[in-house]
């Protein structure tokens, strides 16, 4: 183990069952932004099959809103939702401290090992308190991604009054394909982090009550 | 969107509404949003039926409606849409509507008159002869339809604020609505109304507006969705009253700023 981990370690009390792995916080912000997330994509899958991008549509029965009018109402609804929890999310995240504490530093070579160690099933979760390198990874990922989807999203819906910004992703166009690349990764981390969820279940536990 | 229908160029208004309802998502005429299977996402995450159709669709115009709000504040009057070289026009023009490109209205140039009414102090008809006499601009700007796509174009008109300016409308009015050959109709806020980019239009890519794109005169508005820039306007009104358009009436965003 390296240095860095061990150090981190140090800082955080060593969890005894019944401490707190999650403050109330997180896990309000992480289940609103779960609904969020399910309308804004569903409404979006939507949205998309209007005007595809690419030679496929979702299927409609995945999709939320019946047809493009309701699924703008969906989306331009959800919207305050996801971007009011999430600005919440990141200037607690930043302000306690936790993204700090948890999410860095993260080391390539620790990333490999980890990712290794996943792929041959010896990867251990025994302290939910402190994440692996893949976990940092993918959960500072995640929140990128979440960052692109908004701006980019704000890019498309004001490619006039936000001019600036949508130029900033190489024009109205280009700013339609930044949102649906960064749809895909969040989408694919869902699936992932579901698996995972379901495969440890004491996360989810501790996503829930806390502990 | 551009699934329909039908409107012969004399209008029959019994016609137009049969028309008008087909366009309706097929099982709930009446409502923007169709229950069942389209929740399926919300039904699996909360493992049971949260969302009543009527009632989610009742909270959601709510919030269409504080969008409404939230457009207009976030809406610069001063600020202009990007403009582009001559090059960046896409030709041909993609024809847009929720009719096929035979049944557009055609309109009489020598019947035409333009009708200008509500708070104005001259109501009187303009001619085509007339607007055409009337100072005109060209922009070469981006059309964004509500369906995500978007085609750059070159416009030449008269500044709507111009127009209005002459009528002596009240620009202390709320909206300016305008009505089309088709029975086609929407309105805007008044800010929009005398944005310096908003036009009557008259010609396309430098031709007199062809049958198509909406002859004899549209109302470009690049801040806008490509749906809030009426085709074939006929009458055009300054008003207080809210009333509406034919796709807002069916739940799209009424203000639709970009």
């Amino acid at each position: 183990m390296s240095i860095g981990a061990t150090h981190e370690q140090a800082l955080t009390p060593a969890a005894p069952t019944g401490a707190v792995i999650h403050p109330l916080w997180v896990r309000v912000t992480h289940w609103v932004n779960a609904v969020a997330m399910v309308i804004m994509i569903g409404s979006g899958w939507q949205i998309y099959n209007a005007s595809p991008l690419f030679a496929f549509l979702f299927p409609p029965e995945i999709t939320l809103g019946g047809w493009l009018a309701g699924a703008l109402l969906w989306h331009f609804a959800a919207m305050w939702l996801l971007a009011v929890n999430g600005l919440v999310y990141l200037v607690l995240g930043i302000a306690t401290g936790r993204f700090r504490r948890k999410l860095v530093p993260i080391r390539p070579s620790e990333v490999l090992a980890d990712t290794k160690a996943a792929f041959t099933g010896r990867l251990v979760y025994d302290d939910l308190s402190v994440y692996n390198a893949v976990q940092k990874l993918l959960y500072l990922g995640v929140i990128l991604a979440g960052i692109v989807i908004v701006l980019s999203g704000l890019a498309i819906w004001k490619p006039v009054q936000l001019q600036e910004l949508t130029a900033v992703f190489g024009g109205y166009d280009a700013a339609r394909y930044v949102h649906f690349f960064a749809m895909a990764a969040i989408v694919g981390f869902f699936v992932l982090h579901v698996v995972m969820a379901l495969l440890v279940p004491k996360s989810l536990r501790a996503m829930i009550i806390g502990r | 969107m551009s699934r329909i229908r039908k409107n012969p160029a004399g209008v029959d208004p019994e016609l137009l509404v049969k028309d008008a309802a087909k366009l309706m998502p097929e099982p709930t005429r009446r409502l923007f949003l169709r229950g069942g299977a389209s929740l399926g996402a919300l039904a699996f995450l909360t493992g049971c039926d949260i969302v009543d159709s009527a009632s989610a669709e009742h909270v959601l115009m709510k919030i269409s409606y504080f969008n409404d709000r939230a457009q207009a504040w976030l809406f610069n009057p001063n600020k202009l849409a990007p403009t582009y070289p001559d090059s960046a026009v896409r030709r041909p023009f993609p024809f847009n509507a929720y009719y096929p490109e035979e049944d557009a209205p055609e309109v009489d140039k020598d019947d035409y008159k333009l009708e200008v009414g509500g708070l104005v102090d001259n109501k009187k008809s303009w001619t085509l002869d007339e607007l055409y006499a009337l100072p005109q601009e060209t922009q070469i700007t981006r059309l964004v339809c509500v369906e995500g796509w978007s085609a750059i174009g070159k416009w030449t008109g008269t500044p709507l604020r111009e127009f209005l300016r002459r009528v002596g409308a009240d620009t202390r009015a709320k909206y300016v609505w305008f009505r089309c050959a088709e029975g086609y109709s929407t309105s805007i806020d008044m800010p929009t109304a005398l944005h310096p980019q908003t036009q009557m239009t008259f010609k396309f890519d430098g031709e007199i507006l062809p049958r198509k794109y909406g002859f004899p005169m549209k109302v470009r508005m690049p801040t806008k969705l490509g749906f809030k820039n009426p085709k074939y306007v006929m009458e055009m009104a300054v008003t207080d009253k809210y009333l509406g358009g034919y796709w807002e009436d069916q739940g799209y965003n009424w203000f639709s700023g970009i």
